[in-house]
């Protein structure tokens, strides 16, 4: 099976480079699965857990937004703060769900009507209490 | 002339700076690696994320309906200034010439009739600035318990910048930093941030691209991100550069601080000599009086 070459990008490193047989993505609209000759496609992220098929196994990172090119050959993710699984401990993960409630907290206190911003926010945060559960780390409700 | 004791004190205590100095270099020296790499690190990022920006800044760029941080508020009256540099000085010349980049360039805005607004990063760049342009100063970011820059910290700047955008409060906001060359080069370089410019690629292989949701909603997201980015490898360079110049510097103290005990010490020597002549000088007329 022809293999797509993967890149895993944050600002402060650079986490894989494999050769991978397929990506799933934490996309914005809905998860979504890249393989060999995929549709030129850029979208944007949403925090979650993003799987990389690979001849030695799957790899699972935790991200939280950014966006990921994809093209025939290649698929780059390019998030804001990525973590291989494995790193994320309990710590970091309340962290990352405190961080999300404050951010929802203040976009409601600025919210100036009908504006979207609470209501990313809001998703932004039940993304983020959703990875908790799906790498198996107690949540805070 | 100095008398021997005071010559001695004045070796010793030269020769303490320069084991300081010395010190100095080498820290800087690891320091600087470690910027070096974390600037290398950074690189790819920042490379595909220019890329995308830019590809997608050309195709929404000409609507009406482009973000403002990309097709700016239609003015540029108002500037607003981000000066970025150390915390610590002994630094050779890596504060003093951004700063001077950023005074120049507020002088020719000023005298354009602009108005101007200076945000400084870095306590150094604040102190150079307060005295011609602290009416100006808007705002100061203060990084000196930050031990290693980090994505977060570009995150926190690039928010203070984009609210002042958002509450309208300036129209063109442009950084202040050292690009890092090598370490004996460091260039003072003013970019334009908001608006993002972007250079369109000369070798245009465009790939059309499926956007997933709309272009514009991709662009909006990511401007902001485009802004955080900027400066993340502003800092980055500015924390290599910083290091660099602090490295020759010292390097150059250490330098004039062995010339100077090397001076001192034939100085001390030929002042020995004579009084040791002059002993003797003493001893002999005082046997021949006899």
């Amino acid at each position: 099976m022809a293999n797509v070459q993967f890149d895993l990008v944050s600002p402060e490193r650079r986490l894989a480079s494999v050769a991978a047989s397929e990506v799933r993505i934490p996309a914005t609209e809905g998860d979504m699965t890249a393989m060999a000759n995929h549709l030129p496609t850029i979208t944007t992220l949403r925090p979650g857990v993003l799987v990389v098929v690979h001849d030695g196994g799957a790899d699972e990172y935790v991200v939280s937004g950014g966006f990921a090119e994809i093209s025939a050959e290649s698929v780059s993710v390019l998030a804001e703060q990525a973590l291989p699984k494995g790193e994320v401990t309990q710590g970091i993960y309340d962290q990352m769900v405190a961080d999300a409630e404050a951010a929802l907290k203040a976009a409601r206190a600025d919210a100036t009507g009908d504006d979207g911003k609470a209501v990313d926010a809001a998703k932004a945060l039940s993304d983020t209490v959703a990875i908790g559960a799906a790498i198996g780390l107690t949540t805070r409700v | 002339m100095p008398n021997l004791k005071d010559l001695k004190n004045r070796i010793a205590s030269v020769k303490s700076t320069r084991k300081i100095t010395k010190a100095m270099q080498m820290v800087a020296a690891a320091k600087l690696r470690r910027a070096q790499d974390a600037a290398e690190a950074s690189r790819p990022y920042t490379e595909r994320f220019t890329a995308v920006m830019a590809q997608l800044a050309a195709s929404v760029g000409g609507s009406d309906s482009a973000p403002k941080l990309l097709s700016g508020t239609g003015g540029d009256q108002v500037h607003l200034l981000i000066v970025m540099t150390a915390e610590r000085g002994l630094c050779g010349g890596f504060n003093s010439n951004i700063t001077k980049l950023a005074k120049v360039h507020a002088q020719k805005l000023l005298a354009q009739g602009k108005t101007v607004k200076i945000l400084t990063v870095g306590k150094k760049g604040r102190d150079a600035l307060k005295r011609e342009f602290g009416s100006y100063a808007v705002g100061h970011i203060d990084l000196s318990a930050v031990k290693r820059v980090g994505y977060v910290n570009a995150q926190d700047i690039a928010r203070d910048v984009l609210a002042r955008f958002d509450g309208g409060e300036y129209d063109i906001a442009t950084i202040f930093f050292a690009r890092f060359e090598n370490v004996v080069t460091q260039h003072p370089t003013a970019q334009q941030i908001i608006p993002a410019k972007f250079e369109q690629a000369a070798d245009a292989d465009v790939t059309l691209y499926d956007y997933e949701p709309g272009e514009e909603e991709i662009l909006a997201d990511l401007l902001p991100r485009g802004v955080a980015t900027a400066i993340f490898s502003a800092l980055l360079e500015n924390a290599a550069s910083e290091q660099g110049a602090r490295m020759s510097a010292m390097d150059n103290a250490t330098r004039n601080a062995g010339e100077m005990i090397d001076k001192l010490t034939i100085q001390y020597n030929r002042s020995r000599q004579a009084v040791i002549t002059n002993e003797l000088i003493e001893i002999i007329s005082g046997a021949e009086a006899l």
